[in-house]
């Protein structure tokens, strides 16, 4: 990676304890580096700390100990006056948009250009491409009480714009907007990133915010970064435990236990769940196992969405054929790819996930450490009960 | 028993004229005083833009020190500083002193109450633009909050006039004293009922100014 525009090196953010609350140590000790021009994401559940870690950023909030450094240059030790330079290059949208009830939405979106003293006709000029560029430009003249949620935010993108900036923070941009609205300000968002070359920062909880748009994301949790990595190995294999409970928010391919009971009800027969990914890539492959060994398979639950623009999801199937056949197909879907075997209704499998590897083993490469266990997302999927289960186990792979 | 227009008509002028610099004088100062220290109040919050507890203590004790005291024994209490300020303790330049003392710190409290309610997302916006702390107030704090600083102005200038009204204890006339000379003391009451209508007609069309104003102000 070359020069991060972001740096965070063993930044720690104590707010001090009042005679009513206790401290809180809101960031404690993340160390963690931005590169320029990725969208990158920070989830985590409230009070995980993101909030304050995003706002270390632009230097709302100092950080105890450790160092920011954005831009190449360091934020501790700045002056108030320093500091209010490096926000005003730095845009930042948020959950409830905060938009100025006293202004229009072009006044708005001039504010931060009045901030920084531009002569008044090239503030309007700016004002009327930035509205155009969101798409909103019908609504200059109006006050932001009579915009829906999607448009309010739309001001705030188009604000946190105006100057320019390198960085644009989303603070839970999209939390208080529903899915259709979340997609399109999602999407104004990479344009954000791939048109005007702008490193943007999102914070969610929502890890369908991370799969549609994130390169890469931590993942945060008590104010620790829990886990890093680009968004697809994120959800293809996640280690810590609360990234795979994300994970399993977001992607609902697998059925859970009610399901499975459900399933049982209606197939019987033997169960399987496929996992599709990025190697497997399609179910050619699959299909072709299928055909080899003669058994008759049916698709009876599943889905295959992408992630960060690779495919990635499961299929279950139910398998029909003579007993010996269908475990030979299994034994080949292994080569293939990642697969669960459910049993059947009479013989369901006895947690058969807990000892196997998750992926197929038939890639090359260096060892790699996976981490299973019964609460593994990517054997057992999201049964609820299972995972705040025992710790995973470690199991060393090595094709 | 009618008011009588010849005698006490000219009088009634002379008093509401009294009243009526009184109560802007009072209005002017207090109001700018007033949302000073509100401000003052509301800034140096814990938590808030410029947080400072010394600053925060001293204006709240100051404010709570005050504001209790009842107003006729709040003008004999000031008796000293008035002679400081305006060189005597009776007439209406010292009863007006005490007045504009007295709504500042009623007026601050007003206002802080008033600002508490902006949501300071918007302030942390404005922060994260670049915005000084002197410009958050100017192009943020006070815009916001613009309607209920009107009304509270409104109820400043209704308190005002009722505070205006024992003006006569200090010998700075005014409506009240007209009241209770000409009527009270002189069961004469159409004097009372005019000095009544009279104020309550100025006050209702100050009311309705106020909620215009306001809801102008109010972009919802």
């Amino acid at each position: 990676m070359s020069t991060p525009i972001i740096s965070f090196r063993d930044a720690v953010k104590v707010f001090p304890g009042t005679r009513r609350r206790p401290e809180v140590r809101a960031v404690d000790g993340v160390t963690l580096d931005i590169a320029e021009g990725e969208i990158f994401g920070v989830i985590g559940y409230s009070g995980a700390g993101k909030s304050t870690l995003v706002r270390l950023i632009n230097a709302l909030e100092r950080t105890t100990s450790g160092s920011v450094v954005v831009g190449g240059r360091d934020l501790t030790g700045l002056s108030e006056s320093q500091l209010r330079e490096v926000r005003a290059g730095i845009g930042m949208i948020f959950q409830q948009f905060n938009l100025l009830s006293s202004r229009t939405v072009a006044g708005n979106v001039a504010y931060p250009l009045e901030v920084a003293k531009w002569p008044k006709d090239k503030r309007e000029e700016r004002v009327r491409e930035l509205l155009e560029f969101v798409g909103i430009s019908d609504k200059a003249g109006t006050y932001p009480a009579q915009l829906s949620g999607g448009q309010k935010q739309r001001v705030g993108i188009a604000r946190a714009l105006a100057a320019n900036p390198r960085i644009l923070l989303a603070d839970e941009a999209t939390s208080a907007l529903d899915p259709e609205t979340t997609r399109e300000v999602l999407r104004l968002l990479q344009r954000v990133n791939r048109e005007l070359g702008i490193t943007v920062v999102i914070i969610t909880h929502e890890m369908d915010v991370v799969r549609y748009c994130c390169d890469r994301v931590a993942v945060m949790e008590h104010g620790k970064v829990a886990e890093t990595g680009d968004a697809y190995s994120i959800f293809s294999s996640p280690t810590a435990p609360i990234t795979r409970r994300f994970v399993a928010t977001s992607l609902r391919d697998r059925p859970s236990d009610e399901t499975l009971a459900r399933l049982r009800e209606r197939h019987p027969g033997r169960l399987v769940v496929v996992g599709i990914d990025e190697v497997t890539g399609s179910t050619r492959a699959i299909t072709q196992v299928f055909r080899d060994q003669g058994v008759e398979p049916a698709v009876v639950y599943g889905g295959i969405t992408e992630v960060a623009g690779k495919p990635y999801g499961s299929l279950t199937f139910e398998i029909a054929g003579p007993d010996d056949a269908v475990a030979a197909a299994i034994a080949r879907l292994r080569d293939v790819t990642a697969v669960d075997d459910l049993g059947t209704a009479a013989a369901p499998a006895v947690e058969p996930a807990d000892t196997e590897p998750v992926e197929t083993d038939g890639r090359s490469g260096p060892p790699r450490t996976r981490v299973i266990g019964a609460q593994d997302y990517g054997m057992l999927g999201a049964r609820g009960a299972r995972l705040a289960g025992p710790d995973p186990l470690i199991i060393e792979e090595d094709d | 028993m009618g008011f009588d227009w010849s005698t006490n008509g000219p009088l009634l002028w002379t008093a509401a004229g009294e009243t009526l610099y009184m109560v802007l004088i009072t209005l002017v100062a207090g109001g700018f005083v007033g949302l000073t220290i509100g401000l003052g109040l509301y800034l140096t919050r814990a938590g808030n833009l410029l947080a400072n507890r010394i600053v925060f203590t001293v204006l709240n004790v100051l404010i709570n020190l005050i504001r209790p005291v009842p107003f006729i024994i709040f003008l004999v209490a000031l008796g000293p500083l008035t002679r400081l300020v305006t060189g005597r303790t009776i007439g209406i330049e010292a009863f007006t002193f005490a007045m504009c003392v007295m709504a500042s710190v009623v007026f601050g409290r007003l206002v802080e109450q008033n600002l508490v309610s902006i949501d300071p997302g918007v302030i942390e916006a404005a922060r994260a633009m670049g915005a000084s702390p002197l410009r958050i107030v100017r192009t943020v704090i006070i815009p916001e909050a613009l309607a209920p600083l009107i009304l509270g102005y409104t109820f400043l200038f209704i308190g005002v006039l009722d505070m205006s009204a024992i003006g006569g204890y200090l010998g700075a006339g005014g409506l009240g004293d007209f009241a209770i000379v000409h009527g009270y003391q002189q069961y004469d009451w159409a004097v009372t009922f005019v000095v009544v209508v009279l104020i309550v007609i100025g006050v209702q069309l100050i009311q309705l100014l106020g909620n215009t104003l306001a809801r102008r102000a109010l972009r919802r």
